[in-house]
């Protein structure tokens, strides 16, 4: 700690501590006596108060107005032009003959949204867990060019959402690099990969792992390499088989990251808009149109604009998201205890 | 001194911003073809002249103006002055200019028509004029039919005609597909009122899907589930986007495309003098040959701050002078009465733009009432809106004809619910 002090003293790091030092006494004289107004308590609130405000600005206010204006009907911005309604959109949205019939709902176009986001969400998020593994598992063995492979794999993450939809959009439409490729090497016929609707919701889910898997890529490889190896050599000299020592090790002891995965990954899938938007612009027809896209042409993009119905929908889907983070707080806590035990 | 100096030197900088401020003219503008440079162009000749208004071009995508324009203005974030296509239904955001303008006589006189288009109701504002009148046609690839050995239809053809003969062209030359319409509710409108259909019903409301309506709708899915219409164009979007279809004509992709005036100019660039290519006008149905009357105004904001420097503008770019000169150089058929009274030259030496331009003209006479009432009419964004977005669906396999049609009457009766 001196010796650290006596570097300070020298060169430009003494000049720095020679002009923050008198500062610092300065706001230590009113800080000392708020410590001895408000405890130590009063101190932590003091001290995440510019967090709270920032929060309170950027997101509770707005989480309350845009509860508001769910609550109020016509195409007006301003809240004060704008007529009370009461839970008019809400029940405009439940309204429904069956909730798994689209076309029975008066907001079918919702419940469309809301049935692609779900299976969109179902699917990707497994995939996604499975290919990140799988990968992870393969980038953790001493492969030839380790270190280029992982740059490779984590490189799609570094891109704009708008760039990897446009380049996917280039590769598969009716003229692009795909069919162009089946075409030369196979005389395949063109098929159209974005007007068909199953082609076209497995590619946005596609893409959607091919963009994001990097990333979960990367916390699995940190957990696999947190694994103590003792553990694997003592079950290699048990002469325990590959598949039983991944049951038994390897994925018990991957759990927590396992979890942070699925967790993340959950709520980016249920947010999905970007890339799919570029691709393939929430069609055909509204087979990948998902609930954010249908927020947004609902609030600023149709000529149908509804932005009472957008904040009701974006309300409907804030309450999903805070149910999925609930989840993760639990099964972080869940986690936590096992760890202590 | 120095400190008194430096002060005096920051109050001036800022009083100069501030003045440049209350001078700022800010335009927002989409382009189709070349009118973005030319208008740039008269711009620059305009500040020379008037070096107390400072012009900025903002040059945006026509998805700008449909999406965000009308959100910026509902917040009173607009610009002072934009080119725009939904008129009739934002017309509660445009200055009257009446007040501003130092001869608003003229400008009645040369743009009364189509006054109604862009202001409320029973208003007699001036809010803007048209930068072109447009008119929705076809496009023929006359290389294509040639290489097929298959005739041109003539005038009097119908939709069917057309789609057959294009039909034919694609097999032979072995094309994707024979004809493209751009996915526009616009678009479809023309072709529907040929069928018959009628969108305005009593006392100005919306009319519930009828059997015209119905009719070219049903043949339109036809089309498209046989594989003889573009159908990546109407079914690569969900919603209202607008997506042209000009590139497929473009690239010999498809031998007839339908689409409008505004195109030329576009096509006469891009195609150059890779094919032979022809306008067609408009199809016919049961009822009509008709295409959609339609255009771009230039119109000014009612939240400008700078209301009389904008009004300058507005009177410099709808003078009868330059009026002409953006027709000539951007083969855009003119609105004004004095230029169209006295005669185009436009600026091309293609006898094929010349030819086309003609046909527009000549198209414009076959124009069905109904289609001419539509763009004053408060509904017609919303129907157009209803139609690209419902229809796409039926395409899709989402909805059967019958939910579609019953689609289409919901969303208008809930437009009427609210602007009532």
């Amino acid at each position: 700690m001196s010796a650290n002090i006596k570097r300070h003293r020298t060169g430009l790091g003494g000049i720095a501590f020679a002009v923050i030092r008198p500062v610092m006494s300065l706001i230590d004289i009113p800080l000392r006596a708020l410590q001895r107004a408000t405890g130590q308590g009063g101190m932590a609130s003091f001290f995440i108060l510019p967090n709270m405000a920032v929060f309170t600005i950027f997101v509770l206010i707005p989480f309350a107005i845009n509860f508001v204006y769910s609550m109020t009907g016509g195409i007006e911005i301003f809240l004060n032009q704008r007529d009370f309604v009461g839970a008019e959109h809400y029940r405009d949205i439940f309204t429904c003959g069956s909730y798994l019939d689209p076309a029975s709902c008066r907001r079918d176009g919702f419940w469309t949204a809301a049935q692609n986001t779900t299976l969109f969400v179902i699917l990707q998020v497994t995939l996604l867990i499975i290919v990140s593994l799988i990968t992870a598992l393969i980038l953790n063995r001493q492969i030839i060019g380790r270190s280029f492979w992982r740059a490779m794999f984590f490189f799609p993450v570094l891109l704009s959402p708008v760039v990897v939809g446009l380049i996917w959009r280039w590769i598969l439409q009716r003229d692009g690099l795909l069919n162009f490729v089946l075409l030369e090497a196979f005389g395949a016929e063109q098929f159209n990969w974005l007007t068909d609707r199953t082609a076209a919701f497995a590619a946005t889910i596609g893409v959607s792992i091919w963009a994001h898997m990097g990333f979960y890529t990367l916390i699995l490889l940190a957990g696999l390499q947190a694994i103590p190896k003792d553990l694997y050599e003592a079950a290699e000299m048990d002469g325990t088989s590959k598949s039983r020592v991944f049951r038994r090790i390897t994925l018990p002891l991957l759990m927590p990251n396992l979890i942070v995965v699925l967790v993340l990954a959950l709520i980016k899938a249920v947010q999905v808009f970007d890339e799919v938007y570029v691709l393939t612009g929430g069609g055909p027809g509204t087979s990948t149109m998902y609930l954010v896209q249908y927020i947004y042409e609902k609030g600023f993009a149709s000529e149908l604009r509804n932005p009472g119905l957008a904040a009701a929908a974006s309300i409907i889907m804030g309450a999903v998201l805070v149910v999925l983070t609930l989840m993760q707080m639990a099964a972080s806590r869940r986690n936590e205890k096992k760890g202590e035990r | 001194m120095n400190c008194k100096a430096l002060f005096a030197a920051a109050g001036l900088a800022l009083l100069s911003a501030s003045t440049a401020l209350a001078g700022d003219v800010r335009i927002m503008w989409y382009s189709d073809g070349n009118e973005g440079e030319v208008l740039k162009d008269l711009i620059s000749r305009f500040s020379k002249d008037n070096p107390d208004i400072n012009v900025i071009v903002d040059e945006v995508a026509y998805s700008v103006i449909k999406e965000q324009l009308p959100v910026q203005l509902a917040a009173g974030n607009g610009p002072d002055i934009a080119r725009v296509t939904d008129i009739k239904n934002l017309a509660q955001y445009w200055l009257d200019l009446t007040p501003y303008l130092s001869d608003p006589v003229s400008w009645v006189k040369n743009y009364e028509d189509q006054a109604d288009w862009m202001r409320l109701d029973g208003s007699p504002a001036i809010t803007g004029f048209m930068t072109q009148i447009t008119l929705t046609g076809g496009f023929a690839n006359k290389t294509l039919f040639e290489q097929a050995g298959v005739p041109l239809p003539g005038p009097g053809a119908t939709w069917s005609d057309w789609v057959e003969a294009s039909k034919k062209v694609a097999e032979s030359q072995q094309l994707p597909y024979a004809f493209a319409i751009d996915r526009s509710g616009h678009r479809i409108a023309g072709p529907a009122i040929s069928y018959g259909a009628g969108f305005i019903g009593p006392k100005g409301l919306p009319n519930e899907v009828d059997d015209g309506m119905k009719a070219f709708i049903a043949d339109f899915v036809k089309w498209n589930n046989e594989g003889l219409h573009a159908k990546d164009v109407w079914v690569s979007a969900a919603g209202t986007t607008y997506r042209p279809a000009a590139d497929d004509f473009i690239n010999a992709q498809v031998p007839f495309y339908y689409s409008g005036s505004w195109q030329v100019a576009n096509l006469a660039t891009k195609i150059d003098d890779a094919f032979d290519w022809v306008a067609t006008g408009s199809p016919c149905g049961q009822a009509a040959c008709t295409g959609m009357p339609g255009g771009a105004a230039v119109v000014a904001m009612k939240d400008t701050k700078n209301p009389k420097e904008v009004a300058r503008v507005m009177e410099y770019l709808a003078s009868t002078p330059v009026a002409k000169e953006f027709a000539e150089r951007t083969l855009f058929l003119p609105a004004n009465k004095e230029v169209i009274a006295g005669g185009l030259n436009f600026q091309t030496d293609s006898q094929t733009v010349k030819d086309v331009l003609n046909t527009f003209v000549q198209a414009s006479s076959t124009t069905a009432v109904e289609a001419l009432k539509l763009p004053a009419w408060k509904y017609a964004g919303s129907y157009y809106g209803a139609l690209v977005s419902r229809v796409s669906q039926v395409i899709a396999g989402e909805l059967t004809l019958d939910d579609g049609y019953a689609r289409i009457n919901s969303d208008m009766a809930e437009k009427v619910k609210e602007a009532q």
